[in-house]
């Protein structure tokens, strides 16, 4: 098995994915954090200004969604086609949500009538809320292991199995984890009285996200014994959950120090740690079995051939300064607080 | 219904109603492209105030494109999943490299394009106009390396067998340079750009019909036929070069599209007709050896048709097939005579004089759209029964695992957004042109407000 750096390509290529669902979870996070906050806003011109607060950046987060989706069928075309086809309902709701939220955006402030604007509001939080939700349920359901059987054939149901107990917790959590971090985004982007509501709004979303994360962490611990064994064979990695504790307990400092930049830097590494930890847990599985172990998808048998996944880390390492110096360029460009014209939505 | 079945509706409608948004926003970009360039060489107004407004109509469709194209990714997942696992290895590099290099440069530099007025300059929007432009471009190119690789496969092998049967790539640039590659991107572009100009052309005849806004729409309408005008006429190359690459490579798709069954026999080419699958037989007016001669030079040469194929290697559809084609081609060419007569008469100093060539502009707008949608069912129906060409049938490839309850719920719901968005983009789209470029009551030379 060829290698790079002394690591294979499946692994670098797992690390890939990683990388691109924790840049897809922390800005996407803001954006659809934002979003689940917008009922919240009582006024008009209020929720306007938390809208073009993503306005001109949203469509450039969401290419993380897309790469990530595209890294995911390539590296892995097992893992993107077992994982798609058995959680058929979720990903449906999931992607029918983001067209109505990509509606919302664009026709929201497109006309004058209150029910007009009234109406896109209310699809716009429900889209922005649930697609948080189902992405933690998701998540949930992956942790959990799928019904498996023979060549990764799942042979769970279909309909509202996804909807389980350990899974709405997860969702939960993901979603108060957005909403921070969307709190925080909004914070940078708004002055006077709907910067003071959200400074309030703020701390319910951190309250919000700790109830949930120490629900879903008993949760796991008690119902999913499993998950600490990687770590007490290697103690060492302990300092992840460590790292994503104290990243958390930073950003209510930070808020109160009126450090906002840097409160949305350490809640972004919250959501990056606890993903790792993830990402630790079952590697080098994607997809664990309930049914034999044997039988879960990993990233050896999911794996694209290691001609084509050399082919794909040139492409990725070519590419990537590339993105990266455009969203530098577009982020420069709209830094600092809103400001509404002609062009807004 | 079976699984299949509702598997390959939902598809093809997802697919179909994507593909009315993606060639419209290259098509607009590419105006948006030169309009600006215009305004930024010779510093004219019109040409910023043409910039401004179509760019509200290429925000909207680039929009809707994007939506829809994020649902198309992951539904080869949802309800493909054999053929995910089969062609993985091979479409998903060219996923990849669309995603970084297409979609990453035209998405971020959309929030310039339509934001930036204020914060950059203009010479700094230009380029992200172009950026978007480019973007688009190179997103077809690596969305339709992958479709061609299923017409033609190259560059890659097979392992495994039964379930486990996958392609494999083996030479990275024999699969992005497959036989089919090449010819189908430069199609699928020219069919892009002709909807693009073909609405810029329809709007500003309309304009020009109802009096409004005649100065810039003059100047709008006559670039607009220009590209039109030149991308009808190569469009006919790169058709001709396309189904050159059909008779080679895909000879089955060909006799259907013509309705050629013999096997061995002086194929004609028809002008228009209809295919009876079950007597094998084409009624219509066509030339008699006329699709030999296009592929042999040679009115005699015999042609294989398809009953020289397996009975089941061979697409059930025919007419359907016959028929896309054949609307495609006549609308092709109907563009060409629309654009040259046009041409003609602006050559002649007349261009703007005849009312009802101004009036079949406005309806124009639909042929592109038309011919597009039509040309990609050609191809998708005539491939049949495969889905990746002499390897995988396209009965064997829907996710196995997923219920037709489970389709038919997410088949309604589609149906159910995507015509609250075609109304939505209708209405947003109308009230745009309806409004105009500008406020009509004051002078263009000084009305903008935001300069």
């Amino acid at each position: 098995m060829e290698t790079f750096l002394g690591i294979d390509y499946p692994t670098l290529w797992y690390l890939v994915v990683g990388l691109l669902f924790s840049g897809y979870a922390i800005l996407e996070g803001f954006d659809y954090g934002a979003g689940a906050w917008h009922l919240f806003f009582r006024k008009d011109m209020s929720r306007r200004i938390a809208i073009n607060a993503i306005g001109p950046i949203w469509d450039a987060n969401q290419v993380w969604l897309i790469i990530g989706g595209g890294a995911l069928f390539a590296g892995f075309p097992v893992m993107y086609a077992t994982m798609l086809s058995a959680m058929y309902i979720p990903f449906m709701l999931f992607l029918m949500l983001l067209v109505l939220r990509s509606a919302a955006i664009k026709f929201r402030s497109a006309e004058e009538m209150t029910w007009w604007r009234k109406t896109w509001d209310i699809v716009y939080f429900l889209s922005n809320t649930l697609i948080g939700f189902l992405l933690g349920v998701v998540l949930g359901n992956v942790l959990q292991g799928f019904e498996l059987h023979e060549n990764h054939v799942y042979k769970g149901g279909v309909f509202l199995t996804f909807l389980n107990p350990y899974a709405i917790l997860t969702g939960l959590t993901t979603l108060s984890i957005f909403m921070t971090q969307g709190a925080i985004f909004l914070l940078l982007k708004t002055e006077g009285r709907l910067f003071a509501r959200l400074t309030f709004l703020l701390k319910k979303g951190m309250i919000f996200f700790i109830v949930t994360f120490v629900f879903t962490s008993f949760y796991t611990l008690i119902y999913l014994p499993g998950v600490i064994d990687k770590f007490k064979e290697n103690p060492v990695f302990f300092v992840i959950p460590i790292l994503a504790f104290l990243a958390v307990a930073n950003v209510p400092r930070l808020v109160s120090k009126k450090k906002y930049m840097q409160a949305l830097i350490f809640s972004s590494l919250t959501m990056a740690f606890l993903l790792m930890l993830v990402a630790f847990q079952l590697y080098p599985v994607l997809l664990p079995s309930t049914i034999n172990p044997a039988y879960s998808v990993t990233i050896y048998n999911a794996a694209s051939s290691q001609k084509s996944l050399g082919i794909m880390l040139t492409i990725v390492l070519i590419g990537a300064p590339l993105l990266a110096m455009y969203f530098l360029f577009l982020y420069r460009t709209f830094n600092g607080k809103v400001k509404l014209d002609d062009t807004s939505y | 219904m079976d699984t299949e079945i509702l598997a390959r509706i939902q598809f093809a409608f997802t697919v179909a109603f994507h593909y009315i948004y993606p060639p419209l926003s290259i098509g607009l970009g590419l105006l948006m492209v030169v309009f600006e360039g215009l305004y930024l060489k010779t510093g004219k107004k019109q040409y910023e105030i043409l910039t401004r407004f179509w760019l509200k109509i290429f925000a909207i469709t680039f929009g809707i494109g994007v939506a829809t194209g994020i649902i198309m990714e992951f539904e080869f997942g949802t309800n493909w999943s054999v053929y995910s696992k089969y062609v993985g290895d091979i479409f998903g590099s060219a996923l990849a490299a669309e995603g970084l290099f297409a979609f990453g440069l035209e998405s971020t530099f959309l929030g310039i394009l339509l934001f930036g007025w204020n914060r950059v300059s203009p010479k700094v929007h230009f380029i992200s106009t172009i950026g978007v432009f480019l973007g688009s471009m190179f997103s077809a190119v690596w969305i339709v390396v992958a479709n061609s690789w299923q017409q033609t496969p190259a560059g890659y092998h097979i392992v495994g067998e039964g379930l486990n049967a996958r392609a494999e790539v083996t030479d990275f640039w024999a699969m992005v340079f497959n036989p089919s590659s090449v010819d189908r991107i430069i199609h699928v572009w020219q069919g892009a750009f002709l909807s693009g100009a073909f609405l810029v052309l329809s709007v500003h005849a309309y304009y020009l019909l109802k009096g409004r806004y005649v100065e810039i729409s003059k100047k709008a309408f006559k670039i607009a036929l220009a590209v039109a005008t030149l991308v009808s006429l190569t469009q006919l190359a790169s058709g001709h070069s396309s189904a050159d690459g059909v008779a080679e490579n895909q000879p089955a798709k060909l006799a259907a599209m013509e309705g050629h069954y013999e096997p061995s026999a002086a194929a004609d080419l028809y002008l228009f007709g209809w295919v009876d699958n079950d007597s094998q037989e084409v009624t219509g007016i066509g030339v008699p050896g006329g699709l030999s001669f296009l592929v042999h030079q040679d009115f005699e040469e015999p042609v294989a048709g398809l009953n020289a194929f397996p009975k089941d290697e061979v697409p059930t559809q025919v007419n359907a097939v016959f028929q896309f084609y054949h609307i495609m081609i006549s609308i092709g060419m109907f563009l060409i005579g629309l654009t040259l007569y046009a041409c003609y008469l602006w050559w002649r100093g007349k261009l703007f004089e005849k009312k009802w060539l101004l009036r079949i502009f406005v309806l124009s707008a639909l042929l592109p759209q038309i011919a597009n949608q039509v040309g990609w069912f050609a191809a998708e129906m005539g491939r049949q029964p495969w889905v990746v060409y002499g390897h995988l049938k396209t009965s064997d490839a829907f996710s196995q695992e997923v219920s037709s309850n489970q389709i038919l719920f997410s088949l309604i719901l589609f149906f159910v957004v995507y015509t609250i968005l075609f109304l939505l983009f209708l209405y947003s789209v109308n009230k745009k042109i309806k409004h105009g470029p500008y406020e009509e009551a004051e002078n263009p030379n000084e009305f903008l407000k935001y300069t």
